[in-house]
């Protein structure tokens, strides 16, 4: 492919002292949430407190990688930063159970719909990061099957 | 002096012009429109004894109170979650003047929102994500090209859409509405200046398939204050006293305004205005049907269908029909956002939304719906029941 030696232009993630473990696995191609280390409840956005159980006990954990697509738009003016073209933005609800605002690519913008499986894929950014995005779930004996590795 | 239970009315109102470029700092827009209130309600700024705006705003409260000569500042507070708080400063001073801790209560909010800085543009503004804003998880959005309060809107309204078959030509009926009252609004921008359904078809896409120009408020330069007292004062005050029936603010479990994608519910849904909804219909014991006019937050288009259906006007679903058989103009079931709301009057973060609601109940508004007996505002996360005092 003829676009691997293109510069990376999508902005880095926003660290923040709650958020970091969660870009940092996402740089290292592993898609991960906050799970109670007393309940097993998952928690996003991240905090420092299980609403359930009120532990601050925490493990961090890889996920399936799977989800499925609840909305989806095209931002189209003003342009976002980082991106030529207008990219697909949609919010995903991980099999997990929560929700994650992410790009969905690989993919027509028409040709999504409601609750269309998707796995995660990793895009890179400036800064050398990476974040997850979400392309339409591939066949079982598709070769292109997502990091994080099941089966 | 003892403390007893007084109702709290809204006394005087205030505002600077409305523009795109005001020429001065955003804390002589603050300064001014305080004062202007408090010249409204003949009271003098040196006895305001609380103070209240929002996180957002970047005027300072101690040096406001000094521009206005204010002698023993008794209460000061600022409310998060950006537009949302407009109507939640209401509640706040309705709380302070109920429990008899404050007598003249000052809200203002002042911003010179497109000449200093740009709500609409793309952002990488860190204090969004600052603690006390109430927006934190808008930092979750920024890599992906979701960077303005149009695209964070339209991933849930994208949903809504797809639940009721709207499309956004039916979001167009609300524009054309709004641009409609503006029209007749001298202090509106888009003032003599309607729009047809055409004209909004024609306006450009800003996130596909949900929002095109016309269906996005402003961006603003302007002040507006109020000054809060108790009804029996208020009533021998300069202008007739405008009485807070009832206010409340709701953040229900998850909830985020704007960037709301983390509760449990369908995200067509706007969990915290049906949640403020019934609680202000159980503070208040009333009912939409009771309600003579509405001003509802309109940042963007599909806010209206929205809270029109969690405020119990209309069922989930039928808001498009409502609007487009005419039921929001001003001789229809529930007049709207009667001075062209934040899309056609000016986007001061909802606070002229609660001036032109002031002037509904004393009569005086550009557009004047009849006998005005009871108005609802709403800012989503908060709302409140005005009537005559
Ligand atoms: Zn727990």
């Amino acid at each position: 492919m003829n676009e691997t030696a293109k510069e990376p232009t999508q902005l880095a993630p926003i660290l923040t002292l709650e958020s970091k473990f969660f870009w940092d696995a996402a740089t290292k191609e592993q898609f991960v949430c906050e799970k109670c280390s007393d309940c097993g409840q998952f928690r996003f956005p991240p905090r420092p407190m299980c609403p359930h159980c009120h532990s601050v006990k925490r493990d961090i954990v890889e996920l399936s990688g799977k989800g499925k697509v609840l909305s989806w738009i095209k931002p189209v003016h003003p342009k976002p930063i980082g991106f030529d073209e207008p990219p697909t933005v949609g919010v995903i609800e991980t099999d997990e159970g929560f929700r994650i605002v992410s790009n969905i690519i690989d993919i027509a913008y028409e040709d999504i719909t409601f609750e269309m499986p998707v796995e995660v894929a990793f895009a890179p950014t400036v800064k050398n990061k990476k974040v997850p995005v979400f392309r339409p779930l591939s066949n079982e004996n598709d070769s292109l099957s997502p990091v994080g590795g099941e089966g | 002096m003892s403390r007893q239970f007084k109702e709290a009315a809204i006394a005087g109102i205030g505002q600077t012009e409305f523009s795109k470029s005001s020429g001065r700092s955003e804390q002589q827009l603050a300064a001014e429109c305080s004062l202007a209130a408090c010249q409204d309600a003949g009271v003098d700024p040196k006895d305001i004894d609380g103070m209240i705006t929002f996180t957002l705003d970047n005027t300072d409260d101690i040096h406001l109170a000094r521009c206005l000569g204010v002698e023993n500042l008794a209460y000061t507070t600022r409310i998060p979650g950006g537009g949302a708080a407009a109507v939640a400063t209401i509640y706040q001073a309705m709380a302070m003047v109920n429990a008899g801790l404050c007598e003249n209560v000052l809200i203002w909010r002042a911003m010179n929102e497109r000449s200093q800085y740009r709500f609409g543009q793309p952002i990488s503004m860190e204090s969004a994500f600052a603690p006390g804003s109430g927006t934190g998880s808008l930092s979750w959005c920024m890599p992906f090209g979701a960077q303005t309060p149009a695209s964070w809107e339209s991933l849930n309204a994208q949903r809504y859409m797809q639940k009721y078959g709207v499309t956004n030509e039916d979001f167009g009926y609300v524009s054309v509405q709004q641009r409609k009252y503006a029209s007749t609004n001298p202090n509106a921008w888009f003032y003599e200046k309607p729009i047809t359904l055409e004209d909004h078809q024609n306006s450009k896409w800003i996130i596909e398939p949900v929002l095109r120009m016309f269906d996005c408020c402003q961006e603003s330069d302007g002040g507006v204050a109020l000054l809060i007292t108790s009804l029996e004062r208020a009533r021998d005050l300069k202008q007739p006293p405008v009485h807070i029936v009832g206010a409340c603010q709701s953040i229900p479990n998850e909830v985020e305004v704007i960037s709301n994608y983390y509760h449990g519910g369908d995200l067509a849904d706007m969990p915290e205005a049906y949640a403020t909804a019934k609680r202000l219909w159980a503070q208040t014991g009333m009912k939409p049907a009771d309600m003579d006019v509405a001003m509802l937050y309109d940042a963007f288009t599909p806010q209206i269908f929205k809270q029109l259906e969690a405020f119990g006007f209309v069922k989930p679903g039928e808001a498009s029909d409502f609007v487009k058989d005419g039921q929001i103009d001003i001789d229809g079931q529930i007049p709207v956002n009667t001075n062209g709301g934040l899309i056609a009057e000016a986007y001061i973060h909802g606070m002229n939304s609660v001036t032109e609601m002031v002037r509904q109940v004393r009569g005086t508004a550009a557009n004047q719906v009849a006998d005005v007996q009871h108005a609802l505002i709403s800012s989503g996360m908060a709302g409140a029941v005005l009537a005559r005092g």
